[in-house]
């Protein structure tokens, strides 16, 4: 369920346009009509307004709004702007220019999307990186997380909803020989986590708790330190429930000192669309708090504006409490640097 | 134009079961010879022998039976010349699953074909059998090759004009490296050696071939060994008229094995509009015979005009 809500009557991509053009005039910007205006369209209306935009300004819009916006502001307000598998590719570029085991952007890109919107980012990958994801992924990973990232990453599975109870059976029993020798990179795990599809998944899950009395995630907590354990429980969760994995990572985002807003803002603008509604719900099950009212609480200024925007279906709450000072100091330099890239990119230079 | 569809939809039913008419289907080859918009409408129009499943077209599963019973070469040829080419693909890369076509038929479909086509063969895959085709190599196939073969067959290259040269240099150095300090059996699953060839382009790939065989003064395949999968592969990417052509060779050995005599088959239909050219001159050169004289030495009748039609003679 997404949380996005757009007009009844939406203006035309011109209309738009002109009031974006309207928000970027004269000194400072129209923050609030920004995010009136972008936060309340779906992918392909965002898509039009780009294209219309470029033409009739001669100016990419996404550099318009790099100009004119910064921090974490610019950088959710880009992010969702873009469409979801350019989004996602830059994403996993961003991932892969830096990468460390226990960043999970990866496995979310390769787990909690369709098999077509995973293969629409692979395409939009080349487009826009002139290199194909999994040969830009082989070559920055190594060892077990290799093993297990290039194939998640380039599985095309079948999205039907058969299941073969048998083979779900004896794939269980073959899951749980392999993390009872702690042989978790084994070749026949991985094959079955990257290769089935996610029906038959959660069959085979399914029987594992069936037969072995405990779930397969359960099994892999043995060292809380090992990341590539982190990263296999991280692929389960969001192949069976992606709702309570984005609830937990917008959670650690929040809780303690401080704020962890590219995590926050990923949640948000990635997942708005598809299922923020139900990650909402999850969330405040786990900690009967609300998740906007969380987000009200630790972000300020047009940042908070824009990801309530985004995940509220109704008009838009602001916080009036303190703005709360972030200990993670994001800069300008955080948002630009993600837009200089994609300006690199898409101009070629 | 409606005649035509309407004698050849008659020829494809058969005589109310005493055969069927194959001048007229060979005379179809000829007619609509690199029009696959024409077989498209015949095929939506057929709707006794083709279907849909969503947007993927397929034949009916009962013609196919029926079919086999009545098998004669020359019919295996109609229907996969009138086949959507995703359709092709994905029955072949099945047969392999089971056991009835060599392996090296996943590598030529997964090296040969653009990067588009070979996402169009995966989705006709899972429409006609309900498993994704990586999940059933990766299932059915237990062999050293089969890390390498899932790799091949779950790649959606870059088909874009960039490469990184100095990468490509520096590749084919650790190949050379690789190939130097492996066993020739553990060649086949070597880390480096099955991400360089199943992720990198196929313009890449083919400038690190180039790379190496200045550098160690020979090409790649001569030090791959005794191992069939990493030499198909290299051939098949690096230089697919000559895997063809060879392969069509062997059909037309002595004792070659039902298999082998299908690919001729196999690389006809699925060449014939794409390079078919270059096939016939890289043969010639090969092996001192013209296509066309040997397929008139050794097939007969409307296989053998149908064969002819499609290379283009």
């Amino acid at each position: 369920m997404a949380t996005l809500t757009v007009p009844a009557t939406v203006p035309s991509p011109a209309e738009d346009c002109e009031q974006l053009r309207k928000a970027f005039e004269g000194w400072g910007t129209n923050e609030a009509l920004i995010i009136s205006i972008l936060a309340h369209r779906n992918a392909s209306q965002r898509l039009l307004i780009r294209e219309t935009y470029a033409r009739i300004y001669g100016q990419m819009l996404l550099k318009s709004l790099n100009d004119e916006i910064s921090g974490d502001f610019e950088r959710a307000v880009i992010l969702w702007t873009l469409d979801p598998a350019e989004r996602d590719a830059m994403l996993a570029n961003e991932a892969l220019r830096n990468w460390k085991p226990q960043n999970p952007v990866l496995i979310e890109i390769a787990c909690a999307r369709t098999s077509n919107e995973l293969f629409a980012v692979r395409q939009a990958y080349h487009a826009l990186f002139k290199r194909s994801l999994e040969e830009d992924l082989a070559a920055h990973t190594t060892g077990t997380f290799r093993k297990l990232l290039v194939p998640l990453v380039s599985s095309y599975r079948y999205e039907g909803p058969e299941v073969n109870m048998k083979l779900a059976k004896s794939e269980a029993k073959i899951l749980h020989e392999k993390i009872s020798d702690k042989a978790y990179d084994h070749e026949d795990l991985i094959r079955i986590l990257t290769t089935r599809s996610k029906a038959q998944l959660i069959a085979t899950l399914n029987q594992f708790n069936n037969e072995f009395g405990s779930a397969f995630n359960k099994n892999l907590k043995s060292d809380p330190k090992d990341e590539f354990l982190a990263s296999l429980r991280a692929a389960v969760r969001c192949f069976c429930c992606p709702e309570r994995y984005f609830a937990k990572v917008a959670r650690v985002a929040i809780e303690g000192l401080g704020t962890d807003e590219n995590a926050l803002t990923r949640v948000i603008t990635t997942r708005a669309e598809v299922d923020l509604q139900l990650i909402k719900e999850a969330y405040m099950k786990r900690t009967s708090v609300p998740l906007d009212r969380a987000v009200a609480g630790d972000t300020s200024g047009d940042y908070e504006r824009m990801l309530i925007a985004l995940l509220v279906c109704a008009p838009d709450v602001v916080s009036g409490r303190k703005e709360m000072p972030s200990i993670f100091f994001s800069l300008q330099r955080n948002a630009s640097q993600l837009y200089i890239n994609f300006l690199r990119l898409v101009n070629g230079s | 134009m409606a005649d035509e569809t309407l004698s050849l939809k008659k020829a494809f039913s058969g005589h109310g079961g005493f055969g069927v008419d194959e001048t007229t289907m060979a005379a179809m080859v000829t007619k609509w010879r690199k029009q696959p918009d024409q077989k498209s409408r015949f095929r939506s129009d057929f709707s006794g022998f083709f279907t849909k499943i969503g947007s993927i077209e397929k034949c009916e599963d009962d013609y196919l039976l029926r079919l086999k019973t009545e098998f004669s070469r020359f019919k295996n040829i109609m229907v996969l010349w009138l086949m959507h080419p995703w359709e092709r693909d994905a029955r072949w890369m099945h047969h392999v699953m089971h056991k009835s076509y060599p392996f090296t038929v996943i590598v030529e479909i997964a090296c040969t074909r653009t990067s588009e086509e070979l996402l169009g063969a995966k989705r006709a895959y899972q429409a006609l059998f309900n498993h994704s085709v990586e999940e059933d190599v990766a299932y059915h196939i237990k062999e050293s090759y089969s890390k390498l073969l899932v790799g091949l067959v779950s790649s959606f290259r870059y088909e874009g004009p960039q490469v990184d040269n100095d990468m490509a240099k520096w590749e084919a150095k650790a190949l050379g490296n690789v190939i130097k300090s492996a066993g020739s059996g553990k060649l086949i699953q070597n880390e480096e050696v099955i991400r360089i060839l199943t992720t990198r382009s196929k313009r890449h790939l083919k400038a690190t071939f180039k790379h190496y065989k200045e550098l160690h003064g020979k090409p790649i395949e001569e030090d791959l060994g005794a191992n069939l999968c990493l030499q198909e592969t290299v051939k098949c990417i690096d230089k697919p008229a000559k895997y063809f052509s060879e392969a069509i060779n062997i059909a037309f050995k002595e004792g070659a094995d039902k298999p082998s005599k299908l690919s001729l088959t196999r690389v006809i239909i699925s060449r014939a509009d794409v390079d078919m050219e270059e096939i016939k001159e890289t043969y010639h050169k090969q092996f001192g015979v013209k296509l066309e004289d040997m397929i008139t030495k050794n097939t007969h009748g409307h296989y053998k005009d149908t064969l002819l039609t499609l290379i283009g003679k």
